[in-house]
């Protein structure tokens, strides 16, 4: 791409991230309408005080003395508008909070549940620290701009079309030097702008990366601590620190310029407004003006333009500091969005079954996929696995053995061939209603900060506590869950230090034994489990795949003997297929594998 | 905050530099107002030179102010971007050093977003201060100032709103600190799901749990933004409040100036000029509670950082006279060993055996028997509630950090791998060579798939090592082990995934290579520990049977089911 053609498309995004952010503002229109007539109201208000207080001056300046009468009106009548505009300011804040609220709720509601619609894949390639970073600190800083800036640049505009009235009513001509440092401004604006950008959206992206390594090392920190890394790893984490922080350095040092820098172009156009308005007094002084000519302007005149000036200058300024947060905001913006826009796993169809009462009957036809197309990992894989069954899956590394599992589980969709569950194309039928016919017992054991009853019941959505109980007791958990002192309760915490991997794994299995799915995937469900344990399950786990199809992968032999059918996966491809003696006495790999044992 | 702010020490000298110019620069800019009515006031009207050179003057002024601001800027960003590193650095640093059970009180997604978001707070505090905070407090000093000396009645009006000012700081400070301390909490919780989901998506997605999880999201996302809110309602308040105060004032300045003039101890000019600095102090007044706001909030946050950052050191090292040297030729010793994590029910109970140097034990139990307690206190990742262990004759706890963690090399049954290349993980940052590595990939027997890549050992792994298999991780993670030659092996759990072949294999080469060198190998297979010198079995913290696997065999009836149930043990990976 073309350097000017990326710039365009900077601007187009910049734009669009603009107008989305506009619409989440629309969205919610009952509370933003409000926010714009407060602020219309409460800077009316703000500026009539100084109107009264002026009255109130002149009325005890006179020179007759001081009329207490018209200054305590006036007095009154300040109160009155200073206590309203307190009060509306006030509730014009609290309005912008919850405006902002919303959307950041909205946001980060958006972004989650999109999150959950994302193929697996994504978890892999992206870095968990990153996830969080979009969704914590760039929707916060869209949150400080949205309920900060917003109300800013209505009051800015506000007074600046008020200023820019009565300037034009006093003197047409001194206007002129705005023709001169407004475009100014503009093109400054602009032109830093077009810098700066690109540096927030690198400062967000590095603070995204550093956020990713520091999540990535604090989850290995005993490890760390076990090699007494900490300065190394601390080391290297600085280094990605000093690179955020240079990238937030960057944005900052290009940024600073533009509050100042607008600051001069108005401090100039005030000069400038002096020294044409004092030419024009003076020409009106002598003469060569004469009165009633748009040139002509008195003292007083001049004095005024200069103070609405001032005035005009103020929300100028006040925007040019607030637009570096604008942009930053803009590129946090586009971070969150990025993930709201990203592909997530393809819809049903249609006309997509919504599969209930499944039977059980599974069938690969000619399957070829590879997570990239250009490697395929499966070549062209067929087999049966009738209701009921137990189909093992036995392979070398890395032959497929987990993606079988991934097709399945439409995870992913195969390239080529089909999935059919009961005679139905897996396509055809809903994720989820196809994902809910199955039950997955993972070597990954994943539980959630919640109590043990939480973390069982997820297998079935109304599981009782009985049925809990129940399952904790076949999956023989239940005395030691019993034997903590909150029981059921416990709240598992994140790295649950007195939960060893094994007894997790029992947990994991005992929301399996929850579920009633009709078709069961077992992946090294019980590798971390001790043996002696593993055959005191060994009956709930035959329960549990008992009148269900289960698919097993597994290390321990005992598990695979017992299967009614062993595929044995060897580079993409089932290369043989049978029960247990069956294959001993072909005498291909499997039988090699299974004697080597003995050696 | 003290704390935190101590880490402004260093650039105390850059800092008043920049502090000095941008008070050039502020000063250089009050002066185009006087400027302004110098010219309304003498030079209008008089001559067109005088005119071009005040208005010239002006310019300059203006340019003048820019640069001052604009250098003053940028050395404040640039103390700030210091401070943040430097801040952020040490608080890693002390994260990683966090005792285990301190990062079990902190919890992992608390101490990132205290390294994140709260570090983020105190930076943005910091660079904001640095640039709003000079000006204002030069119009509030001088304003002030000024209006004492013009007319000390009137500025009593100034001095009765103080109280009320500080009142409403003081109450609003007490309400916001803690409020925004909820938020921060509210965040861990929000960002503890984000975490939780983001790692155990296929488990929500195979159970078709995505509803579910929307509503446990939506629920931390409600509190947080209850809490937001909360907090934004209270500090809301504090600029509508102030604004009204300093209004009030200004109604009280004219009430009692209209007083004043009919009784003749002031003149209306006075007045006049006293309402005008009257609003040039209000408006510094109202930058100040800007910063006011901002400061709660960072005070919340750097108080969580400071929190950590003064967490005392939980596993001290002790002198040696304390704590006694054991007159022993055992390379490791526990003696007597009780530990419990929550402090009631023991989770081992009064363990005691010795390694020799170059010995091998095997550690086998149930699921939750102690193995692996037994491994986090042999690291000194919690201290024993009682009894010793020894290493070489030394209590554990009297050796320092440094020189301990050198004797071990470890493999943890939560091991991490880290997206990084192979060679980079197995490295771990180490002084290792090339060398070193290639061979001690052969012990692991994780050569072989390592050349198998086409990167070899450049291949990069995604985080937790999520694109090789189990087997492949724990053959990485044992050669990480070896890499440095310790006099001690760790191996919890750590070859549960491999084959029956490879663990053999593994288990040979170690036998090998590495006859120097203690090994402790705790395992769920009789296979992975059969041939230890000693063998321990544990069962509910204690333990049942100690020996030989041949002694165990004969003596430990528990030893023994598990060696037949195993017939063999692992058949593929």
């Amino acid at each position: 791409m073309s350097n000017t053609e990326k710039k365009k498309l900077d601007r187009k995004t910049a734009k669009s991230v603009f107008l989305r952010l506009c619409t989440y503002v629309l969205k919610y229109w009952y509370l933003f309408i409000p926010a714009v007539l407060l602020t219309l109201f409460s800077n009316q208000l703000s500026l009539l005080g100084p109107k009264y207080s002026g009255e109130a001056i002149d009325a005890l300046a006179l020179s007759t003395g001081v009329d207490f009468k018209a200054v305590w009106e006036n007095v009154i009548k300040m109160l009155f508008c200073y206590l309203l505009s307190a009060v509306m300011s006030y509730l014009l804040a609290t309005l912008m909070i919850f405006l902002s609220q919303r959307i950041v709720y909205t946001m980060r509601r958006q972004l989650f549940e999109k999150l959950t619609t994302l193929p697996v894949g994504y978890f892999d390639k992206t870095p968990t620290g990153d996830i969080i970073s979009r969704i914590s600190y760039d929707i916060d800083t869209v949150n400080s701009s949205l309920s900060h800036d917003l109300v800013q640049i209505m009051t800015s505009l506000y007074t600046v079309i008020g200023s820019l009235v009565f300037m034009w009513n006093i003197s047409k001509p001194l206007i002129c030097v705005f023709i001169i440092t407004v475009p100014a401004a503009i093109l400054f604006t602009r032109y830093r702008s077009k810098i700066v950008r690109p540096l927030f959206s690198k400062r967000s992206k590095k603070l995204g990366e550093l956020n990713g390594y520091a999540e990535e090392m604090l989850s290995g920190c005993r490890t760390i601590q076990a090699y007494e890394r900490e300065e190394e790893i601390g080391r290297r984490f600085n280094e990605r620190n000093r690179d955020a922080m240079d990238a937030y350095y960057d944005a900052d040092y290009h940024g600073c310029i533009i509050g100042p820098g607008m600051n001069f172009i108005n401090n100039l156009s005030l000069s400038l407004v002096m020294i044409l308005g004092g030419m024009l007094y003076l020409f009106s002084q002598n003469g060569t003006v004469k009165a009633g000519s748009i040139f002509f302007i008195t003292l007083g005149g001049v004095a005024q333009f200069v103070q609405y000036s001032r005035k005009f200058a103020g929300p100028i300024n006040e925007f040019a500091n607030i637009l570096s947060e604008l942009q930053s905001a803009f590129s946090a913006a586009e971070r969150v969005f990025r993930i709201i826009d990203e592909e997530p796993e393809t819809a049903d169809k249609a006309n997509a079954h919504v599969i209930s009462d499944v039977e059980g009957n599974v069938e690969f036809r000619d399957v070829t996929f590879g997570y990239d197309p250009e490697k395929v990992i499966l070549k062209g894989v067929s087999f049966k696995a009738d209701t009921g069954k137990t189909i093992a899956i036995v392979g070398p590394t890395g032959a497929g053995k987990t993606t079988v599992i991934n097709l399945l589980m439409r995870f992913y969709d195969v390239n080529d061939g089909e999935t059919l569950v009961d005679g139905i194309e897996a396509r055809d039928i809903t994720r989820e209603s196809l994902r809910r016919a199955y039950t997955m017992v993972l070597q990954d054991t994943w539980l959630f900060r919640g109590t043990i009853f939480e973390n069982i019941a997820y297998g079935r959505e109304g599981a009782t506590l009985d049925e809990v109980k129940s399952a904790a007791r076949a999956a023989r958990i239940d005395s030691f869950i019993e034997g903590l002192p909150d029981g059921y309760d416990t709240v598992l915490t994140d790295d649950g230090i007195n939960i060893s991997k094994g007894q997790r794994q029992l947990i994991t299995i005992a929301r399996a034994m929850v579920s009633d799915s009709k078709m069961l995937i077992l992946d090294e469900a019980t590798s971390n489990v001790d043996s002696r344990t593993e055959i005191k399950i060994q009956k709930a786990m035959a329960t549990l795949m008992k009148g269900r199809t289960c698919f097993v992968i597994a290390h321990r032999l005992s598990t695979i003997k017992n299967a009614d059918k062993i595929l044995v996966v060897r580079d993409g491809r089932i290369t043989e297929e049978g029960t247990h003696d069956e294959l001993l006495c072909k005498g291909g790999f499997y039988a090699t594998l299974y004697n080597s044992q003995f050696s | 905050m003290r704390r935190v702010i101590g880490y402004l020490r260093e650039f105390a000298g850059r800092m008043t530099v920049g502090f000095i110019i941008k008070t050039l620069g502020t000063i250089v800019e009050l002066f185009l107002p006087l400027i302004l009515s110098h010219i309304l006031k003498n030079v209008i009207g008089r001559s067109m030179k005088d005119i071009l050179l005040w208005g010239a003057l002006m310019i300059v002024c203006s340019a003048a102010a820019c640069i001052l601001n604009v250098v003053a800027n940028r050395m404040a960003a640039k103390v700030s971007k210091c401070f943040a590193e430097n801040l952020r650095r040490d608080l890693f640093i002390k994260t990683l050093r966090l005792s285990a059970a301190q990062t079990d009180s902190f919890t992992i997604p608390s101490l990132e977003s205290r390294i994140t978001s709260d570090t983020y707070n105190v930076h943005g505090f910091i660079n904001m201060i640095q640039r709003l905070g000079v000006r204002a407090p030069i119009l509030l000093i001088g304003g002030v100032g000024m209006t004492l000396i013009m007319d000390a009645r009137l500025a009593t009006v100034m001095i009765a709103l103080l109280p009320l000012i500080f009142v409403t700081v003081f109450f609003i400070r007490m309400k916001g600190i803690p409020l925004y301390a909820k938020v921060q909490r509210s965040v861990d919780s929000m960002i503890r799901v984000v975490r939780e989901d983001s790692q155990g998506i296929r488990v929500i997605k195979a159970l078709s749990k995505s509803d579910y999880e929307h509503r446990r999201y939506d629920k931390v996302n409600c509190d947080l933004v209850h809490d937001e809110t909360k907090a934004g309602v209270i500090m809301g308040c504090v600029n509508p409040i102030m604004t009204a105060f300093m209004n009030l004032g200004s109604v009280g300045v004219i009430a009692l100036g209209a007083f004043l003039v009919s009784k003749d101890v002031s003149d209306p000019e006075t007045v006049i000029a006293f309402m005008q600095y009257f609003t040039l102090i209000s408006m510094a007044m109202m930058s100040v509670t800007r910063m006011f706001v901002m400061y709660t909030k960072c005070s919340a946050s750097a108080s969580r950082i400071a929190e950590v950052l003064e967490s005392s050191e939980d596993l001290p090292v002790f002198e040696e006279d304390s704590l006694p040297n054991k007159d022993t030729d055992a390379h490791i010793l526990f003696d007597s060993v009780s530990f419990s994590y929550s402090g009631k029910k023991n989770n081992v109970d009064n363990i005691s055996f010795s390694v020799k140097q170059g010995g091998s034990l095997g550690v086998i139990g149930a699921t939750g028997s102690g193995k692996s307690t037994l491994i986090k206190l042999l690291l000194r990742f919690y201290d024993t509630d009682e009894g010793a262990i020894y290493v070489n004759g030394k209590d554990i706890r009297t050796i320092d950090k440094k020189s301990f963690y050198a004797m071990f090399g470890t493999v943890l049954q939560h091991d991490f791998l880290y997206a990084d290349t192979i060679i980079e993980n197995i490295r771990f940052g180490r002084d290792v060579s090339d060398e070193d590595i290639r061979r001690v990939t052969k012990i692991a027997q994780a050569d072989g798939f390592i050349e198998n890549f086409e990167e070899g050992y450049d291949r990069v792994l995604s985080q937790h090592g999520t694109n090789i298999s189990g087997g492949q991780k724990q053959r990485t993670l044992i050669s990480r082990a070896l890499a440095a030659k310790p006099p001690i092996l760790i191996l919890d759990d750590s070859s549960s995934a491999l084959d029956y072949k490879t663990d053999a294999a593994l288990r040979k080469a170690l036998a090998e290579n590495m006859r120097d060198t203690t090994i402790i190998t705790v395992a769920q297979r009789v296979s992975s520990v059969k041939d230890c010198d000693t063998v321990i079995v544990m069962d509910e913290g204690r333990i049942i049977g100690m020996g030989t696997h041949e002694q165990l065999l004969e003596t430990c009836p528990e030893y023994k089911e598990i060696s037949d149930s195993q017939m063999g043990g692992a058949f593929v990976e």
